[in-house]
């Protein structure tokens, strides 16, 4: 239970970023170590004044899964953003900004919502990674 | 044997891991040895206590289900 779980965050969507919160808040709950690294289209979605908004889905959706996402939040589901605070709450929970992925969408920290503790480059998160488990989201 | 509840959290209508994050956040509100009760409604609970029990070592002294409801006393270790 030591080794952390590392997720590394690339797409963008609402239906990925919930799987990856739920991952996360999971992985809280039990005490596990999380490390949470955003790249590309994931990082923009941690703007700050991006990320309460609609971010759509992963293409696989269609119309029935974007149906079946709007009744769980209508049905009071919290959001990825709020079940990812929920999980920092718990503590053990560490979201990093890829640097590389800051520079192509021309970001500043302060464009990021506070649910991000920083910026790192790949060195660092593979080096706090350790041994564990690596997923790719 | 009638259990001393120290708290209740009420879980019903929570979709996962929420039953389980909500759970976790009260464990730090109550003393070792006491006791929270959990009601839910999620039928993925029944497994994520006991997973959660069991990794945690947070005892699940009871577990009975209702009408649809979960309900889970924990001892906090």
């Amino acid at each position: 239970m030591d080794q952390p779980l590392n997720l590394v965050l690339f797409s963008g969507t609402d239906d990925r970023l919930q799987a990856a919160a739920i991952l996360t808040a999971g992985a809280a709950a039990l005490g596990k170590p999380v490390n949470v690294f955003l790249q590309y289209w994931a990082l923009d979605a941690f703007r700050a004044d991006r990320i309460g908004r609609d971010h759509g889905l992963a293409p696989e959706a269609g119309a029935e899964g974007r149906a079946a996402v709007d009744h769980l939040r209508t049905a009071g589901q919290a959001t990825w953003a709020d079940t990812l605070r929920m999980a920092k709450e718990l503590g053990g929970v560490d979201i990093q900004a890829c640097s590389l992925s800051m520079d192509l969408l021309h970001l500043d920290s302060s464009d990021l919502d506070p649910l991000v503790d920083g910026v790192e480059g790949v060195t660092a998160f593979y080096l706090n990674a350790g041994e564990g488990q690596v997923v790719f989201i | 044997m009638i259990l001393q509840i120290a708290q209740t959290l009420d879980a019903r209508g929570l979709n996962c891991p929420m039953p389980i994050v909500k759970t976790a956040q009260a464990m730090k509100t109550i003393q070792s040895g006491q006791l929270l009760e959990v009601l839910a409604t999620d039928p993925g609970s029944v497994k994520d206590f006991a997973a959660w029990s069991r990794t945690t070592a947070n005892e699940l002294v009871e577990q009975t289900v209702e009408g649809g409801v979960y309900r889970f006393v924990l001892r906090r270790k």
